[in-house]
This record gives C-alpha cells, sequence and structure tokens, in this order.
C-alpha cells in the first residue's frame, strides 16, 4: 500500500471513529467504584438482616452499574450506528429476560398443576384431610 | 459503430473519479457494529449460563454452600482488577484517538496486568475450591458454578491473548486505522467482560454468602 493510500484512508476513517473523552472515563469510573464498593459493604457488613431485602438491594445496584458502564465505558446511545446497536441491545436484553425469566418461573414451578382434574381448592382439601 | 466503442472505451478511462471512491467506500463502522452484535450473542450466551447458576445454584447436594467456601476479599479484590483494568484501557483509548502511540503501548500494557493478575486470583480461587473436594462435578451448585464463572475467565483469557497481539501489532505497523480499529474493537470486548463481571460478582457472589 503506497503512503497516498494510507493518508486517504485515515481521513476517510476519522469521521466515523467514536470520539472518546477521558471525562467520560473518569466519571464512569468513579460512579461504578462507589456502586461496586455499596453492596461489597451491605453484604460483608450484614447491615441489613434480612436476605431478601438485601439481595434485592444489591441487584438493583448491579444493574445501575451495568447501566453506567454501557454508557460511559461502551459508549452506547441511541445515535451510534444509526441507531442499530441500540436495536440489536434491545433484542438481546429482550431475549435475555425471557431466557432467565422463563427458566426461573418454569423450574420454580414445576410441581404446580401436575394433576389434572386438580385445583387449588382440591388441593387444599385433600392437604387439610390428612 | 468503432467510433462510439472507443468513445465510451476513453470516457471509461478518464472518468475515475467517482467509480473509484464508489469501489473504495466501505459501510460506516461496519465492523464496530458487527463485532457488537457478536458481543450481545456471547450476552446471550452468558445469560443462558446465568439462567442455569439460577436454577440449580442452590442444589448442594450435601456438600460445600456459597457462604461457605466464597472468599468476598478475594472477589472483592478481583472486582478491583477488573475496574481498573476498565479505567486502564480508557486512558489507552485516548492515547489512540490522539495518536500517541507510547501512551496506548503503556496503558495497554498495564491492562494486560491487571487482566492477568485478575487471571491468577481467579485460578487460585478454582484450585483452593477443587483442593478442598469443591469440584465441578459435586454438586449441581458447583457444577453451574464452575460453568459460569470459568466461561467468564475464559474470556478474560483469551482478551489477554487477544491484548498481547494486539501490543505486538501496534509496535510493529503504529497507530494505522486497522490497529485503531482493534483497539476499539478489543475495548468493547473488554468492556463488555466488565459488565458480565458485574452480574457474576452480585448474582453469584454476593446473594451466594446471604443467610
Amino acid at each position: 500500500m503506497s503512503a497516498h493510500q494510507h493518508d486517504h484512508h485515515d481521513h476517510h476513517d476519522d469521521s466515523d471513529e467514536v470520539h472518546v473523552s477521558m471525562r467520560d472515563y473518569a466519571v464512569g469510573f468513579v460512579l461504578s467504584v462507589i456502586l461496586t464498593a455499596i453492596p461489597f459493604a451491605l453484604v460483608m457488613g450484614n447491615v441489613f438482616n434480612n436476605s431478601v431485602t438485601t439481595a434485592l438491594v444489591i441487584l438493583a445496584f448491579g444493574a445501575v452499574q451495568i447501566v453506567v458502564h454501557m454508557v460511559y465505558f461502551l459508549h452506547m446511545n441511541s445515535k451510534s450506528e444509526g441507531g442499530w446497536t441500540m436495536l440489536a441491545l434491545m433484542f438481546t436484553l429482550i431475549l435475555v429476560v425471557i431466557t432467565l425469566v422463563g427458566s426461573i418461573w418454569v423450574m420454580f414451578h414445576l410441581n404446580s398443576n401436575m394433576m389434572p382434574g386438580m385445583d387449588h381448592e382440591a388441593i387444599e382439601s385433600i392437604q387439610q384431610l390428612k | 459503430m468503432s467510433d462510439l466503442l472507443m468513445n465510451t472505451a476513453m470516457n471509461a478511462s478518464t472518468d475515475t473519479s467517482s467509480r473509484y471512491y464508489v469501489k473504495e467506500h466501505h459501510p460506516k463502522n461496519g465492523s464496530l457494529l458487527g463485532f457488537w452484535i457478536y458481543l450481545m450473542s456471547d450476552c446471550l450466551i452468558f445469560a443462558c449460563l446465568f439462567a442455569t447458576y439460577a436454577v440449580i445454584g442452590r442444589n448442594y447436594a450435601g456438600g460445600p454452600t456459597g457462604a461457605e467456601i466464597f472468599d468476598l476479599n478475594l472477589v472483592a479484590l478481583n472486582t478491583a482488577f477488573l475496574l481498573l483494568s476498565s479505567i486502564t484501557y480508557g486512558v489507552a483509548m485516548v492515547g489512540a484517538q490522539n495518536r500517541n502511540l507510547k501512551r496506548t503501548l503503556v496503558w495497554l500494557g498495564i491492562t494486560g496486568v491487571l487482566g492477568v493478575a485478575f487471571l491468577a486470583v481467579e485460578l487460585y480461587e478454582f484450585w483452593h475450591f477443587i483442593s478442598i473436594g469443591a469440584t465441578p462435578q459435586r454438586s449441581g451448585f458447583l457444577t453451574a458454578f464452575f460453568a459460569l464463572v470459568g466461561t467468564h475467565g475464559l474470556h478474560v483469557f483469551f482478551g489477554t491473548i487477544w491484548l498481547v497481539v494486539l501490543l505486538f501489532q501496534l509496535k510493529k505497523h503504529g497507530l494505522i486505522v486497522e490497529n485503531r480499529r482493534r483497539v476499539m474493537c478489543l475495548s468493547m470486548f473488554w468492556h463488555f467482560l466488565d459488565v458480565i463481571w458485574i452480574g457474576v460478582f452480585t448474582f453469584v457472589y454476593l446473594m451466594g454468602v446471604l443467610p
């Protein structure tokens, strides 16, 4: 490849490149340190006595931190690539939610509605007989 | 007739401007979008592994539980390594954007060292589990744990290999457009692994030690 072609290429691609700034990375880093430190402190310090409360709170922190990483580190926005990255992300998120919620829903309700002709009241009346 | 043919031939040879550029035109950031779609498919693999862990992660089969074997100090250390490697990669990205080869190389190198540190701690953790009998075949919980965390670790391992290769490519060719594209793709890969790790430390480790 000649030097001229290289120059042409460089110039051509410059306009397409994602612009990154140190400020974005710094903001993202500070936010994710905070969002990581709090869940670890909550669990290691045993702040809430209730496990369910702790689990819900740290899951919420995790979700927020994922968004922070997406925005500040992966430079997600609705305009990049003409919106196609966002569309791919949305589609993937829908599949992820179906996979996770669907698996948990099905696998933790395997014993529901197992006997034909038995509704909830019938099961309860049998349990009362015992 | 021959006159006409000659005219078209001459036109074709003299008019190079538009044809040439049409041929050279690439779709805008085509490889970045393609790489993003690869990452999304990778995300689905991890979704399946997370779903598996959600379903069988509490089936201890009388074996050790998460609360018994997880060492949160090690996990915190590993999380710190990955978070730090995110910001050091960011500095390398800014260096590449400013066409500062030395800065890019140095900060990519630091990122790679942090990646190796992460892998070392994770391998130590796995070795420790296996040495106390908490092997993948011990229980459903451990199978799901090793599958999920091991797949993430494998990704970090290959990301580190890619990073080393990229260092050689940068050293040889400098910050040419192809290399800048590679730096960009690896940055997406690296930050994506960090996103997965958020899910791992929250869902597996922190929720695993809850009573």
